[in-house]
């Protein structure tokens, strides 16, 4: 019992930083119906940023701060200067999701550039090793924090979303882009901002990520494709969907690993995804979507 | 101008006897081209000639049937060890090759049944999902990748008195051909229409009596078949094959190939084939730019030249056809 209150505890922690990165993913394809294939890289580049600073003995915060305004610049700048082009030109769906491919393919090509493809290690000011015992169940430091950043993270999201004039505005925009546009809402200011934000999240996911993985160029690939699996699950167009798909995948996998058996734990994202997808493809909290011809 | 007058026309591979002494002239180039260039560059385009075969496939699945596949990885990694225990049991290459496609093309079936259920965003990832499962299975299992070591495979041994790599380049130009007449003919055959009537509203094409989960699994049979003879004659190539070869940059390459080269286009799939292979020879200095050229190439394609290389070449064709006036 205790061990499996202790695997869950770690799932829970890994799952915060899941949920952190499929938030971002649903919040771009809720509002622009794109999956960005980038989220990873951009996230990446960002804590690249941290790891310089931090090496350089700034202050974690500074360093966090500047990892942010990377990622949403590199996130708001694709969307003005690559897909707004390319939408004016009458790029498709499949064409923009390609677009976020070639994105992804010049961060990582920057990143092992600028800071070489050998695998570093984070100097992050919350250690792994100090723990506290709580009841039964031993937490690390770290774990905490995590977890902190993931209730952080969702909770801004959530008051930006239902709380601000801008959160009504982005909801507007998603619900039905002609729309909006029609009320008066600037739409593409709105959607810029959704992608700073969104790649705000995966940059907090990323740097949060960093000192369990060791830092190389392709570190965020594994994690993201798991965000992409728990917005999956949760459902593409709904936040809290995305929340809950996390938490679920970090825990289901975490207890995969202990239980059954620890080579296919990666495997284990996938097959929840073409389950949930043959099963009930808007997911958990989705709504249902039908198409019209 | 050329004048279309009948169907059969129409169909016609080279209509005008122009074109004709073009493609007569083609095949002569490289009949001579072993004999003329270095033996690296006739190396270099053998691999060309075997990754055309690739990206074609995954054309007529991208291009042609509009679902997109992230999983080719996947099959690649099937076919070259299927291809290579076939090898090693005895079997003659022929039949390895047809062999290591067959098994592809199973594998393909089953990955084209969540198709069936699935659209654009959603396939890709059950498909890149589908190549991470392959790759992992290879990786861990070692009764089937030959584990750390990997795989060896017997050399072809030369026919014709050609030395070897010779011989391998007439032999994979020559499948090269035979692969590119076949895909000419399906897509302008009935199964063709079927695909690209799915690839622009599946619904419409269902109403119009194109049946959905046969033409769709069919799509995915024949481009796995592609990609695992891909895989076959890739592993042929190298001699030697581990499951490290086959991870997601290599499905990667062969997508972004498919977009540079040009979508729907036979033409393209080489043209694109020749372009992720020659970019990393022309960086080799600078290994890390590579991605960078790969994704640059994309943006510049999808935002300027939807067609690719092959939509360059026809509007340079066109400007030349038309030269005095523009």
């Amino acid at each position: 019992m205790e061990r499996l209150l202790q695997y869950a505890l770690t799932g829970l922690s890994a799952g915060s930083l899941y949920a952190l990165v499929a938030l971002g993913i649903v919040l771009i394809y809720r509002s622009t119906r794109v999956l960005n294939f980038a989220h990873g890289d951009i996230a990446t580049l960002a804590t690249f940023v941290s790891f310089s600073l931090l090496t350089q003995h700034y202050p974690f915060v500074l360093a966090l701060g500047a990892s942010l305004l990377v990622g949403a610049g590199v996130g708001i700048g694709f969307y003005f200067g690559v897909l707004v082009p390319a939408q004016r030109r009458g790029a498709n769906l499949l064409g923009m999701v390609i677009l976020t491919l070639g994105l992804a393919l010049i961060l990582q090509g920057v990143v092992v550039y600028v800071w070489g493809a050998e695998p570093v290690s984070l100097p992050f000011p919350i250690s792994d090793t100090k723990t506290y015992k709580v009841g039964a169940v031993i937490v690390s430091q770290l774990a905490i924090a995590t977890i902190a950043a993931g209730v952080v993270g969702s909770a801004l999201l959530y008051l930006l979303v239902q709380r601000t004039r801008l959160g009504l505005a982005m909801r507007a925009t998603s619900e039905n882009v002609m729309a909006a546009q029609t009320l008066g809402i600037p739409t593409r200011v709105v959607l810029g901002v959704s992608w700073g934000v969104a790649s705000g999240l995966g940059v907090v996911a990323g740097v949060f990520l960093a000192p369990v993985l060791l830092l190389d160029p392709f570190f965020m690939l594994d994690p993201f494709l798991k965000g992409f699996a728990a917005a999956v699950l949760g459902g593409l167009n709904s936040l809290p969907g995305a929340v809950l798909g996390g938490l679920l995948l970090g825990v289901a996998e975490s207890l995969a690993g202990a239980y059954l058996t620890i080579q296919f734990k990666n495997t284990l994202a996938f097959l929840i995804i073409i389950v949930v997808l043959l099963l009930r493809p808007e997911g958990l909290l989705g709504r249902e979507f039908r198409e019209r011809v | 101008m050329d004048l279309v007058e009948s169907y059969r026309q129409d169909l016609a591979l080279a209509r005008t006897p122009v074109t004709r002494a073009l493609l007569a002239a083609l095949l002569v180039a490289l009949a001579m081209f072993p004999w003329v260039a270095a033996e690296h560059f006739v190396f270099l385009a053998t691999l060309v000639a075997l990754y055309s075969i690739g990206v074609m496939g995954q054309n007529i699945l991208i291009g042609y049937t509009g679902q997109i596949s992230f999983g080719q990885a996947g099959f690649l990694a099937i076919g070259a060890f299927a291809f290579g225990h076939l090898r090693i049991w005895g079997a003659p290459f022929l039949v390895a090759l047809v062999a290591a496609g067959g098994v592809a093309a199973l594998a393909g079936v089953v990955v084209g049944f969540p198709s069936l259920r699935l659209k654009g965003p959603y396939l890709a990832i059950a498909t890149l999902g589908f190549g991470v499962a392959v790759y992992q299975i290879f990786v861990n299992w070692e009764v089937l990748s030959g584990g750390r070591s990997g795989l060896a495979i017997t050399k072809l041994s030369p026919m014709f008195g050609l030395s070897g790599r010779r011989y391998e380049y007439y032999l994979y130009v020559l499948l090269l051909v035979g692969f590119t007449l076949a895909t000419y003919n399906l897509i302008s055959s009935y199964v063709g229409r079927a695909f690209a009537a799915i690839r622009d509203s599946d619904i419409a094409a269902e109403v119009n009596g194109v049946n959905l989960t046969r033409y769709k699994l069919l799509a995915f049979a024949i481009s796995s078949f592609y990609t695992g003879v891909h895989g076959a004659l890739y592993a042929q190539v190298l001699g030697h094959i581990e499951p490290q070869i086959f991870n997601i940059a290599e499905a990667i390459t062969l997508f972004v190939a498919v977009i540079i080269g040009g979508v729907a286009s036979v033409e393209g799939s080489i043209l694109g084939a020749a372009f992720v292979l020659l970019v990393p020879k022309v960086f080799a200095d600078f290994r890390e730019m590579v991605p960078i050229v790969y994704g640059v190439t994309i943006l510049i394609v999808l935002i300027f030249e939807p067609l690719g290389l092959y939509g360059r070449w026809l509007k340079a064709r066109l400007y030349f056809q038309l030269w005095p006036f523009r």
